[in-house]
């Protein structure tokens, strides 16, 4: 583990000049700017130093208690993160209802670590200046099911219900444009501008945009994780503000992630 | 179109019609809409009361094994939307396109990032191809290139594509365009600028 991570880190070196830059980049591009970013970059991803960054922060003491999050149990046990994101959003008996990563991860800050709801999600997203321990973390326990196939069965009763909501909001359309998910997202090969849109109701598209998340975005210059993309593409739609962590942002990432059920997670993607 | 005039006609019986539900067994439709009433929060102009459907929200709203829609539903759906048409004065339906093509281009607008105050666009390339010069154009709705040379300048046409912009609903059951009169995205002048784009002969639209 500590191997691999240390390998990473003379790539991320390299990266780190290309990063600063890449918001203009992305802004000045005409084309595709994906596609550009690769043919300057090859397949390297800067997401690497949130990688970094989230290793050290899980195994870090902090908060009011100083623990590290290494009792953090995301599914497999206190302090496993391997193969944990291709299991989840699950049922946690602890807690009592379903949870993704960055639910999961918030409910730890809170339980073990003592840190108020509201400091956690004070940095729950980075803009440049202040960097999201969550997107951080994300990046970090995504990459270590790299590989790994995608597997949210529904097992639990909770779970079943979960992904029945989230399909109910999927299709749910109101607001000034009447927009729902679906609207964008519920038929194939079309694009908003140019855009692709996945169709997420479709088991091969779904699989592909999901395996990717979270991602570093190039015109971002951050890592981004699925609570910011539903939020993001809520606001979008014109909707209020959907809560991090909430149960239906926890219900929608369930509908998605059974969708792409047996997706191979190539977590942290590189995303436009 | 046709059908729409063809069965106006039930609009008579449409009061005796049960009001719309997504009922069953396994309905969780209210409950998802409890569900959201606690994930959601009022941000910027984007109030909760963002989250409430009307009549025609809530019908396409279904999901995928729901019951769909049934025609007498449709219809009645149809006919209201089309009564609720707020058409401009003497059918005055001049624009102009050079304003319609700035509309068409621009998307920002009632996100809850946006200033309540900017000025709100229509953002029809996201979904339509309209002028050849513009590339960046989505493909959600059909292309709308040579959109007047096509179907000519009659005033019923005319018309009837101020009535589309102005409420899609009222021809295409659950259209996935939005209802920019209806909904008061955009004004009626600025919708006779769109009307303009779409028909003027000198508009890029209807160039070659
Ligand atoms: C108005 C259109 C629109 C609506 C409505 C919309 N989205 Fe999106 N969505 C987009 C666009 C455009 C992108 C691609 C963004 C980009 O590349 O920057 C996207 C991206 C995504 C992605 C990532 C896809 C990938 O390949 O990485 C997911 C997942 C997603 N949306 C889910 C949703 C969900 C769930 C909803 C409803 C809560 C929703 N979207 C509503 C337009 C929309
Ligand atoms: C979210 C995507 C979306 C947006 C934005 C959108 N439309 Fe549409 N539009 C559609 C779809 C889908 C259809 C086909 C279904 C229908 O007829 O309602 C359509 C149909 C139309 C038609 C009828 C086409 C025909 O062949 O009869 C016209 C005219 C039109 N749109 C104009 C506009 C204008 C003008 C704007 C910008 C103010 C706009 N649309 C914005 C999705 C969209």
């Amino acid at each position: 583990m500590i191997g691999k991570r240390t390998s990473k880190s003379a790539i991320a070196l390299v990266l780190a000049g290309f990063a600063a830059s890449s918001v203009v980049m992305a802004q000045s591009s005409g084309g595709d700017p994906l596609a550009e970013y690769r043919e300057m970059m090859g397949d390297d991803n800067p997401a690497e130093f949130s990688v970094m960054r989230g290793e050290e922060l899980w195994t870090t003491a902090r908060g009011p208690n100083n623990v590290s999050l290494e009792k953090c149990d995301l599914g497999s046990g206190p302090g496993v993160t391997e193969g944990v994101y291709a299991n989840l959003p699950r049922y946690f008996k602890d807690a009592g209802r379903v949870m993704d990563l960055e639910t999961r991860l918030l409910h730890c800050m809170e339980t073990l670590q003592g840190i108020a709801r509201a400091d956690a999600l004070e940095q729950r997203f980075g803009d440049g200046a202040k960097q999201s321990d969550f997107e951080a973390l994300a990046a970090f326990i995504a990459e270590d099911s790299r590989g790994l196939k995608l597997s949210v069965p529904l097992r639990h009763k909770a779970e079943r219900k979960a992904y029945a909501l989230g399909e109910q909001i999927f299709f749910y359309r109101a607001g000034p444009h009447d927009f729902a998910c679906a609207t964008c997202h519920a038929q194939s090969g079309v694009r908003i501008r140019l855009q692709d849109l996945p169709n997420l109701t479709d088991a091969a598209d779904a699989q592909k945009a999901y395996s990717g998340w979270p991602a570093y975005r190039i015109s971002q210059g951050e890592v981004r994780t699925m609570q910011w993309r539903m939020r993001d593409c809520l606001r979008q739609q014109r909707f209020p503000e959907l809560g991090f962590g909430s149960e239906a942002s926890v219900a929608l990432i369930t509908y998605l992630a059974h969708q792409a059920d047996g997706a191979t997670m190539e977590a942290p993607g590189l995303k436009r | 179109m046709t059908r729409t005039i063809a069965l106006a006609g039930l609009i008579g019986s449409a009061v005796l019609l049960p009001a719309l539900a997504l009922a069953g067994p396994q309905d969780i439709s209210g409950e998802a809409r409890s569900v959201m009433e606690r994930s959601f929060s009022a941000k910027g102009q984007a109030g909760m009361d963002r989250l409430e459907q009307d009549e025609v929200q809530q019908a396409c709203s279904r999901t995928p094994d729901a019951e769909p829609l049934s025609m007498e539903e449709e219809d009645r759906l149809m006919a209201r939307e089309a009564a609720a048409i707020r058409y401009p004065a003497d059918d005055n339906f001049a624009g102009d396109w050079k304003e319609g093509e700035k509309i068409a281009q621009y998307g920002r607008g009632l996100q809850f990032s946006d200033d309540p105050a900017a000025r709100v666009g229509g953002n029809c390339y996201a979904c339509h191809q309209l002028s050849k010069t513009e590339v960046a154009y989505g493909t959600i709705g059909p292309s709308l290139h040579q959109y007047g040379a096509l179907r000519g300048n009659d005033p019923e046409t005319v018309r009837n594509t101020y009535a589309k912009i102005y409420n899609p609903q009222a021809t295409m059951p659950c259209s996935n365009m939005p209802r920019f009169g209806h909904k008061g995205i955009l004004t009626q002048e600025q919708i006779r600028h769109l009307v303009a784009l779409l028909h003027d002969p000198a508009s890029p639209v209807n160039a070659e």
